[in-house]
């Protein structure tokens, strides 16, 4: 991987500044709502139905993400998809780059993932590193039959070879435009902004 | 930078609950198929071993290789008449040999702060456990393991809760490291000992003492036993074994008088029949086997924290302190998720 | 041999001087407003330096024979003449023991030869320093050296009736016994002093009392047998009271104590840096208030360097590992200027007291610890009290570096010093 990386042009997290009236609102709480229906209506007929499906989010956002489709899912189903966490920060490439962090929860369901459908659950796709890093984190976990990639938004500006299967809402943005996803179970609301 | 973790002391609560949570994260990784994580791939680990302790070698040698680092074993443990010089020597060639980070055990107090400041290397100084003085890390185990029984929620901790060190105080690395980080911690802590075995001003730590066990027992949440040797006897330190036992072993008869969800500690090796019993030692209170299980999550924590970036991010030794992004970030800011 | 003109110098610190040196003798000392031509003789600007007998160490630790890469008679006392002393009693603990007329004349002979200051060798009270059998304390009273100081320090005489009879017998040609007080028993594999720093690092303690218990107990013993005493390195409050209730009952006992215990603390240990490992222990903030108050009331009669140089090696090592001792002659009097005459406890002249006159006295020496007025020894030494500098440990004249000063700034500066009207510094620097 080479080591010159836009993530280091990014800024830090600066989610405290990014209150409900700053930016412009993309996604509204009913959008957001909408458009996890959606995703989870596709991911089951994308897998015909929900056998064998594991969806593992991203802390933190992408793992409530995880649960609210897991729960659309049950709702049109009547079946529950177990649901699980996976923390990438050890996998990332930019490990070195910063001072060493906190870790995020790892949760693998009692099922483990071996010979699963493994969604994965993440909030915004951006350069697409996340992703590899966690796709070398499920390595170290188990053999899926196949990985899938749901995202809430994707803003464009890929550094690797990633798309996603299933998108909530595809964003075009600037590099130096910055997307926030807030969602009520983290942050009090529902909502996508831009700014 | 140097980072080192050379005292309990250095550790402010929230560098403590960090590795706490670090290890917490890092403990289920024994239940995977594949125990090892990339975190420290190309980082060069020594485990500088001045006495022997094959326990505590084992555990951080395990820390570091599911970590990915190099792990090199180093003991120099032999001639006492060049013992002034081979501390010094070693460090050189260590960084000659570019160690990141060096894990080391020590029979003289102190000796990990001469690795640290004598400015003889630039690795990371990690205090495995020197002289009569510390031992951070089993402290910190320690820690971890009370967590788990007592405050399992998170965001509980050992606030309040009452932890007993029973035995040897005054020879005690693993009691001092304890009272510190204890303290730190929130819990309070109760040193129990006959008064030859409590080290003198001890009155100005920040724990109480007391000579009756029996009196403790039933009003503490841990009871952590102590080795003691039975060299001590002959430097009157106490009369005999028998008697040594009888007012400061655990036995099933004191157990019974532990309060239902108490745990019982010890940092081993144990002797069995001397300050512990076999069958205290193997009830169901016991978390003894359980402390060495969480002695490589909370190793690897540390590892990962003082390696794992550019910087520490904890604040031990001379660091200053870093703000670390925690898993309670308030929002994703520009989609950095994907970062 | 050249005559020199201390013009303007302030004797003990008092009105200005001139003082002729001739001969190796104070030729006059005169008011500078009936200053003459002097004629032939090389005149040195005194003008605001204090003048001090030459100083007198009752504790110094030269090394040789056995430990010549730690210091040399050469090098200790180049040393000594830079910390403005003209005379140094050389400690017993030398390889061979000084415990013999053959080695003691070997030391006292290397001290003339380096000619930087006299030597005056201190012999063992026990044969080999073991504390078993009197080393031959006559044979050594008798030879050339002409030993009056008997000491076993670095260990202590702790067998009581040996102590007694070594007390004793040094009674026949007016000697006496320094004691190294230090209980051996509550002081084995001690490494620091015990308070509530030494069990918090982890370091063996070392009680006050296995000081104290000796000291009280050999003050007994002198006033018993009508001897002299003399106790080294006093280090706590609890030595010095009972030296003061010892002094009340007018008993023959003296004492020292080291500039380091009159300025450093046991806090220092928590470095673990082995620089500041030293036997007696530093010890805490009140102790050393206490040795200021003993040394200031007479309590404490002199100040003894316990010159102690050790290799880098012994030094750059783990505490426990690392030898004890510190270097101290080059910064005797600057240390002393620091904590007892610039916080007003003692003048010049009681400096002059405690650190020429009477430890010249104790060790039976003539010609030095002398006034200086006409026709007395010309041991001299010009001091810039107003002076500061900060301690560099690569530049002591000491073959060693083991200063706990580095980096420190302290007052004064040795100018110059005259043995026996020659000088051996001059402008700061050795001659
Ligand atoms: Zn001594």
């Amino acid at each position: 991987m080479p080591p010159t990386q836009p993530e280091l042009a990014e800024q830090p997290d600066t989610g405290s500044e990014t209150g409900p009236d700053t930016g412009r609102t993309v996604l509204d709480a009913r959008d957001l709502s909408r458009a996890l229906t959606r995703i989870s209506h596709e991911i089951l007929e994308r897998n015909r139905g929900s056998r064998d499906l594991v969806l593992l989010g991203i802390p933190t956002r992408g793992v409530h993400l995880a649960h609210r489709i897991a729960a659309k899912i049950s709702e049109v189903e009547g079946i529950d998809v177990p649901v699980g966490s996976l923390d990438v920060t050890m996998y990332r490439d930019d490990l070195r780059m910063r001072p060493a962090r906190a870790l995020l929860p790892t949760e693998i369901p009692p099922g483990g993932i071996d010979d699963k459908t493994v969604v994965l659950v993440d909030d915004v796709l951006y350069s697409g590193r996340t992703i590899r890093a966690a796709l070398d984190a499920m390595n170290d976990i188990g053999r899926p039959r196949a990985v899938r990639l749901a995202v809430l938004v994707d803003r464009g500006h890929r550094d690797l070879p990633i798309r996603a299967d299933f998108v909530g809402k595809n964003l075009p943005t600037s590099t130096a435009e910055s997307v926030a996803v807030r969602l009520e179970e983290h942050d009090g609301e529902d909502s996508v902004t831009i700014r | 930078m140097k980072k080192h973790l050379l005292s309990a002391a250095d550790l402010t609560r929230d560098d403590a609950e960090l590795i706490l949570e670090t290890a917490e994260e890092l403990r289920s990784l024994a239940d995977r198929p594949i125990k090892k994580l990339p975190a420290l791939r190309g980082r060069t680990i020594v485990n500088l071993f001045f006495e022997d302790s094959t326990r505590t070698r084992i555990s951080f040698e395990a820390a570091a290789k599911r970590l990915s680092a190099d792990v090199i074993n180093f003991s120099a443990k032999g001639s006492s008449l060049s013992k002034g010089e081979s501390l010094k020597d070693t460090a050189l060639t260590l960084e000659a040999m570019g160690a990141d980070a060096v894990v080391v055990r020590h029979w003289a107090s102190g000796a990990p702060h001469n690795l640290a400041n004598a400015g003889w290397s630039r690795s990371s100084v990690i205090n495995a456990g020197d002289g009569t003085h510390e031992h951070p890390t089993q402290a910190l185990l320690d820690a971890f393991t009370m967590t788990r029984h007592l405050a399992p929620e998170k965001g509980q901790g050992l606030d309040g809760r009452r932890v007993a060190i029973v035995g040897d105080v005054l020879h005690s690395r693993v009691a001092r490291s304890n009272a510190l980080l204890l303290h730190t911690l929130g819990a309070e802590v109760t040193l129990v000992a006959p008064p030859t075995l409590l080290p003198y001003g001890v009155d100005s730590w920040n724990v109480q003492t007391s000579y009756d066990l029996d009196a403790v027992l039933p009003k503490t949440d841990v009871v952590m036993m102590l080795r003691v040797q039975r060299e001590r006897m002959n430097a009157s330190y106490f009369p005999s074994v028998r008697e040594y036992s009888r007012r400061y072993g655990l036995d099933a008869r004191r157990m019974a008088t532990l309060q239902d969800h108490a745990i019982v500690m010890h940092p081993g090796p144990m002797i069995r029949g001397m300050e512990i019993t076999a069958d205290v030692a193997d009830s169901e209170r016991s978390v003894i086997v359980e402390q060495v299980t969480n002695g490589v999550a909370v190793r690897m924590a540390v590892l990962y924290l003082l390696l794992g970036g550019a910087e520490p991010a904890i604040t031990t030794g001379d660091t200053v302190p870093e703000p670390v992004e925690g898993s309670t970030g308030p929002t994703t800011g520009d989609g950095e998720n994907d970062a | 041999m050249t005559d020199y003109l201390l013009t303007g110098a302030r004797i003990l610190g008092g009105e200005p001087s001139d003082i002729l040196i001739a001969d190796g003798r104070i030729a006059s000392v005169t008011d500078v407003s009936t200053r003459s031509n002097a004629g032939d003789v090389e005149t040195i600007d005194a003008t605001g330096l204090i003048a001090l007998p030459g100083l007198v160490d009752l504790h110094t630790h030269l090394r040789e024979p056995g430990r010549e890469d730690a210091e040399t008679v050469e090098t200790g006392t180049r040393a000594a003449a830079m910390g403005g002393f003209t005379a140094v009693h050389a400690m017993a603990n030398t390889e061979p023991v000084a415990d013999t007329a053959g080695v003691v004349e070997q030391v006292w002979r290397l001290g003339r030869e380096a000619g930087y200051c006299d030597v005056f060798p201190v012999g063992a009270v026990t044969v080999g320093l073991a504390g078993e059998r009197l080393a031959e304390l006559g044979a050594m009273a008798d030879s050339a050296a002409r030993v009056r100081v008997f000491s076993d320090d670095g260990k202590c005489v702790s067998d009581p009736v040996l102590m007694r009879r070594a007390l004793e017998y040094v009674k026949a040609f007016d000697g006496v016994i320094a004691q190294h007080p230090q209980e051996p028993r509550l002081t084995e594999e001690a490494q620091m002093n015990e308070g509530e720093l030494s069990g918090r690092l982890g370091l063996r303690g070392w009680p006050a009392v296995a000081e104290e218990a000796i000291i009280a107990r050999d003050c007994l013993l002198a006033a018993h047998v009508g001897s002299r005493l003399h106790v080294c390195h006093v280090s706590t409050a609890g030595s010095v009271e009972i030296l003061r209730w010892a002094r009340t009952k007018g008993w023959n006992v003296t004492a020292e104590v080291c500039p380091h215990h009159l300025l450093l603390t046991d806090e220092l240990a928590a470095t673990y840096d082995p620089i500041y490992k030293v036997n007696p222990p530093l010890r805490t903030q009140a102790d050393v208030e206490a040795v200021r108050a003993g040394l200031a009331d007479g309590t404490l009669d002199i100040v003894a360097t316990d010159h102690a140089p050790h290799p880098h090696e012994d030094k750059d090592c783990e505490w426990q590992a690392a030898a004890f001792g510190m270097l101290g002659l080059e910064t005797a009097l600057s240390i002393v200027q620091h904590t007892m005459v610039d916080t007003g406890l003692i003048d010049w002249a009681g400096v002059a007291e405690r650190m020429s006159a009477v430890p010249a006295r104790i060790g039976r020496l003539e010609g030095h610890g002398r006034p200086i007025a006409e026709g007395e020894p010309a041991n001299v030494v010009l001091y810039d009290a107003a002076a500061t500098r900060t301690i560099e440990a690569s530049e002591m004249a000491s073959l060693s570096r083991n200063t706990p000063y580095a980096g420190m700034e302290l007052p004064g500066r040795v100018v110059a010093t005259f043995l026996r009207g020659k000088p051996t510094v001059l402008d700061g620097k050795l001659t």
